[in-house]
């Protein structure tokens, strides 16, 4: 019987399992189904990680180095070439590896998972099916890691930070990448990643432009874009052939959550990854959730707190540290996608509530309240889907609050 | 001299405007202090951190990602692109380790960002 | 020199393949491309009628209802998913009554057992989701579901297994007749045989055409469109769902898989070009239009891959099956219901073989074929044993569909093994589950190209010309400037 299962050895998974060791939590065990620690960190050879956690900007492989070195300094178990199969609502961890097949048992579990990455299929582009066409992600794996090349002439859907990086990957490893289409009037990636991911090597950004037909018999030949309108319809007479032999897609992240089903985990429709409280607890007692597997962060940074959190609470929960408790539901109004955590169960000097807005908003402020009685209202000068946003709720605010919290986005 | 640039510094992204004014460079537009630093040296001489890989052996991969160890001048990325392509480390390596010293009499040099 | 070349490696020339080997015949499968089930037997409904649909006097008709009686054993025989879900014809005006009546009495001439129309709230007990707007319909309860590449390739290895060779990459260009035998050509490289099957899909206006010129016989593919549903939307139909007819074919279906996702489609598009298999916005959004008339908040959200395949329409009615001379043998145009007609028109075709070759048995002729056993279907010690046996299958290589090293490396040394990408994915599946390979791709062009023994750069996703990378980075030094 092991205290906590760490599902996932990226860095949601490093990081609260080092949290929870730091807690006095002896029997911990994390599972990594690769072959390796660090997760996707160790494809992401580009800085800009680490800036709120570290203050200096890192690549990801020194970000992952990082916590895999304090992992080993605290002696933490893990299992590499591990895929877990199966968790139960009964903490049953089935897992396989070349050892064979076993159950498991924990007091607690986290789940690290991460996500993936969105494919073809989930937009239905219309087109032949040649070879060429790849997620950004697993071009990305290939040329850092594997050491392959994709493509030479290569063309980008979506503006996704990912896509915005692979970009200048590929155009200095030798590509030629031609355009970045993007479905939105804005783009999804930071700004400093036009700039020095496109603007730095002339690469045209197309926004309010699509992929409407793929072509290629046996390998992609071109594809061919097309303006949309304002509803996202196309707008006829804009089609444009562009000739390429690669499309890599950069349409979006899904947590990965098939474990958490099979523990009869409730998922947020929206997030697409388990409903959590303020200790990052899922609907199933004892089993908590960090990390890109429970929404998809920005920043690596936000992914080390959440699970540094989870870590804490899972660590409190083994010791049964007694809290007050206090349910209040939270609910996205308009302009909020969603919130994390979409619940609180216990009262604390200050939790912090991620949420993320559906449209651009300038000079907009934050609403929240509590039934219909206004809590506070925060100026905001800038907010974009793109951008994760936050909120800090204190002692006596909570306190003051009823059974219901609200966020939304209004006019000043 | 006068440019429009969107300052990389931090998410906000400021748009700014740098010009040269006799040999004054005055920068506008942005929010912070960073951002007027930012904008002289983009316009004088623009500077990036080139994240890469390189050949290797002795490790669990054939690829080590690498990096310079300060920004370098833009307009040098591809030739240190070209030479780093025909180098091989050979492993272990830990992470910091330099990889190549001076890379091209930059003043900077290639370390490994992790261990090997 | 063979006795028999059958030309073309889809359900239809692999089963007469697989036939054939019952009998002493030495015989020989040429295939155009690089696998088997690489054409119309892909990309299809993969459903076996009931048969109550193509007119009971038509070959269509008496060789789907045959073949549907076949399939459950054929496919205990070859261990191939077989599923006998039933179907429903939905009915949804007073109008549509008369032509279940009129299927209900065309299957009953047939033969074919169980046919009843049945009221609105049978239908609703069984599929919940279908609209409500519904009236009635026809069940079928011995309409089924199967694994159409599953099942084209057991029957090319149970074949292969028997004796049968298989030629790939020989697409057929030229036929030149001898006294007592054909030269089959495919640019310098050639193949005899004294008999030909023209099962060549599609193509098989051209290979009869290469034989006489005067052929009128024209094959016009008719494309139809899918979207394949996450395993997440399984439930949304327990049996396979068709609309009342109209007159380009039983319209859109919905209908579960073997594999537990959701098949939606065909549209119905004639089209000249044979390599027509692209999808398109336009018939897409048919799809979706027309499933919505019969299914309630399908979660197209959910989709995974959208694909078309293209049916073997002909300028005939019917399927052309016979003698075309004593020694070349059509069966062509083999549209809908081909899949399910399929093991009856293998066994006519080669009765009629063996008996022109006065052939014998093959009494070494062994119908069984056991395939990779799925590693999580095991059982715990059985899991435990396969691994200590063989480490491989510890390693879990597709998360989606939980595939183990194991079974690809089998998947790929067996008669008619896996050599590409989608070949591997086709018959163990890897990369058919929701990230469509995006994590276990570069692992099975590994694993293909250490099981081959070529260089992963050569590793192709489907026909020769789809590889995937482009070379070594820092192969070779690039130098441009900004």
């Amino acid at each position: 019987m092991y205290d906590i299962i760490v599902i996932g050895g990226g860095p949601a998974g490093l990081a609260a399992a080092i949290e929870a060791k730091k807690q006095g939590i002896e029997k911990i065990l994390l599972l990594e189904r690769d072959e390796e620690l660090g997760g996707i960190l160790q494809q992401c050879i580009h800085n800009g990680f680490g800036l709120h956690v570290f203050k200096e900007e890192l690549t990801g492989p020194e970000y992952a180095q990082r916590f895999m070195n304090t992992f080993h300094d605290l002696n933490i178990a893990y299992a590499l070439n591990t895929m877990v199969m199966e968790i139960t609502p009964e903490k049953e961890v089935h897992i396989v590896n070349d050892q064979g097949y076993q159950i498991l048992k924990a007091k607690a579990i986290i789940l690290a998972m991460g996500c993936r990455e969105r494919t073809r299929g989930a937009i239905a582009i219309p087109g032949k099916r040649p070879s060429g066409i790849l997620t950004a992600g697993t071009a990305q794996r290939y040329l850092n890691i594997e050491g392959y090349m994709v493509g030479k002439e290569v063309m980008i859907l979506g503006s996704g930070d990912i896509g915005l990086i692979m970009a200048r990957r590929m155009t200095l490893e030798g590509a030629h990448v031609k355009g970045v289409c993007e479905l939105m009037p804005h783009s999804n990636g930071l700004t400093r990643n036009i700039v020095q991911c496109l603007d730095d090597f002339d690469i045209p950004l197309q926004l309010s432009t699509t992929i409407v037909d793929i072509l290629g018999e046996e390998r992609l030949t071109g594809v061919v874009t097309a303006q949309v309108d304002e509803h996202y319809n196309i707008i006829k007479g804009t089609e444009k052939e562009i000739s390429c032999d690669t499309l890599l897609l950069s349409i979006g992240l899904i947590p990965e959550n098939e474990l958490s089903k099979k523990a009869e985990i409730l998922l947020d429709s929206k997030t697409k990854g388990p409903i959590v409280n303020e200790q990052l607890q899922t609907s199933q007692e004892g089993i908590f959730a960090c990390g890109n597997v429970v929404h998809v962060h920005d920043l690596v940074d936000y992914v080390t707190e959440e699970a540094e959190n989870a870590g804490r609470a899972a660590a409190h929960y083994l010791k049964d540290i007694k809290k007050s408790k206090k349910p209040i539901e939270i609910k996205p109004e308009t302009g909020v996608v969603y919130t994390v955590p979409q619940h609180l169960d216990y009262i604390s000097d200050q939790v912090k509530i991620l949420f993320r807005v559906n449209s651009v908003f300038k000079h907009h402020q934050i609403v929240i309240k509590s039934d219909d009685q206004i809590l506070k209202t925060i100026k905001k000068n800038h907010m974009a889907p793109g951008e994760m946003m936050h909120i800090y709720l204190k002692r006596e605010e909570l306190e003051a609050c009823e059974s219901k919290l609200s966020i939304s986005i209004g006019e000043l | 001299m006068e440019k429009q640039m969107i300052c990389i510094v931090c998410p906000i992204g400021c748009h700014i405007e740098v010009k040269k004014v006799e040999d004054q460079v005055v920068v506008t537009g942005n929010q912070c202090n960073r951002g007027a630093v930012y904008g002289k040296e983009e316009l004088i001489a623009p500077k990036r951190v080139l994240p890469t890989t390189v050949k290797f052996e002795g490790g669990l991969h054939e690829r080590l990602p690498v990096k310079t160890s300060a920004p370098v001048l833009k307009s040098l990325l591809f030739e240190l692109m070209a030479y780093l392509n025909k180098i091989t480390v050979k492993g272990p390596v830990k992470m910091g380790d330099v990889v190549v010293k001076n890379i091209l009499d930059t003043g900077v040099d290639m370390i490994a960002t992790r261990d090997m | 020199m063979y006795d028999v070349a059958v030309i073309g490696g889809g359900v239809i020339g692999t089963s007469i393949a697989r036939e054939l080997s019952k009998y002493r015949l030495k015989c020989v499968l040429i295939e155009k491309t690089n696998d088997v089930a690489n054409g119309t037997s892909k990309a299809n409904s993969a459903i076996v009628h009931a048969g109550y649909d193509a007119p009971y006097n038509t070959l269509k008709g008496q060789y789907n209802k045959l073949g549907s009686d076949l399939y459950e054993q054929l496919c205990l025989d070859l261990d191939v998913h077989y599923k006998r879900v039933g179907s429903f014809v939905l009915a949804f005006e007073d109008e549509d009554y008369k032509v279940l009546n009129l299927l209900k009495d065309n299957g009953e001439k047939l033969g074919i057992k169980g046919l009843s129309i049945v009221d609105r709230t049978f239908i609703l007990s069984k599929e919940p989701n279908i609209t409500p707007e519904v009236i009635g319909g026809l069940y079928a309860p011995s309409a089924a579901i199967t694994d159409p590449f599953g099942l084209t390739v057991a029957m090319m290895e149970n074949a292969m297994d028997n004796g049968v060779d298989l030629m790939m990459n020989f697409p057929v260009n030229e036929i030149n007749r001898e006294k007592e035998y054909y030269n089959i050509l495919s640019g310098d490289n050639r193949i005899q045989a004294k008999y030909i099957v023209n099962a060549a899909g599609v193509y098989a206006d051209e290979i009869l055409k290469m034989v006489d010129s005067e052929s009128t016989f024209k094959i016009r593919p008719r494309r139809g469109q899918y979207y394949l549903l996450d395993k997440s939307a399984d439930g949304l139909v327990n049996s396979v769902i068709f609309q009342c007819p109209g007159k380009k074919g039983k319209g859109v279906v919905v209908a579960p898989t073997v594999d537990g996702n959701v098949l939606i489609g065909p549209t119905s598009e004639d089209l000249e070009d044979k390599n027509g298999i692209e999808t398109t916005k336009v018939g897409l959004d048919d799809v979706k239009v027309s499933a919505s008339k019969a299914i309630e908040n399908i979660p197209f959200y959910e989709n995974i891959t959208t694909f078309a395949g293209l049916r073997a329409e002909s300028n005939l009615d019917d399927f052309l099956i016979g003698p075309y001379h004593e020694t070349f043998y059509n069966v062509a145009g083999i549209k809908s219901p081909g899949l399910s007609a399929a093991p009856a028109i293998a066994e006519k075709v080669s009765k009629d073989i063996a008996e022109y070759f006065k052939a014998e048995r093959n009494l070494h002729y062994n119908p069984k074929r056991s395939y990779v056993k799925a590693f999580m279907s095991m059982t715990l010690e059985e899991k435990n044993n396969m691994i200590e046996e063989n480490p491989m299958y510890g390693n879990v290589i597709c998360r989606c569909e939980q595939i183990t090293e194991g079974e690809i490396v089998e998947s790929i040394h067996r008669n008619c093994g896996g050599r590409t990408v989608n070949g591997i994915k086709r018959r163990i599946r890897p990369g058919a589950g929701r990230c469509q390979g995006g994590f276990c791709m570069p692992k099975v062009i590994e694993i293909l190209s250490r099981e081959l023994n070529i260089p992963q750069e050569e590793i192709v996703k489907e026909n020769q010309g789809s590889y995937i990378l482009t070379g070594r980075t820092k192969a070779g030094a690039t130098c441009t400037t900004l």
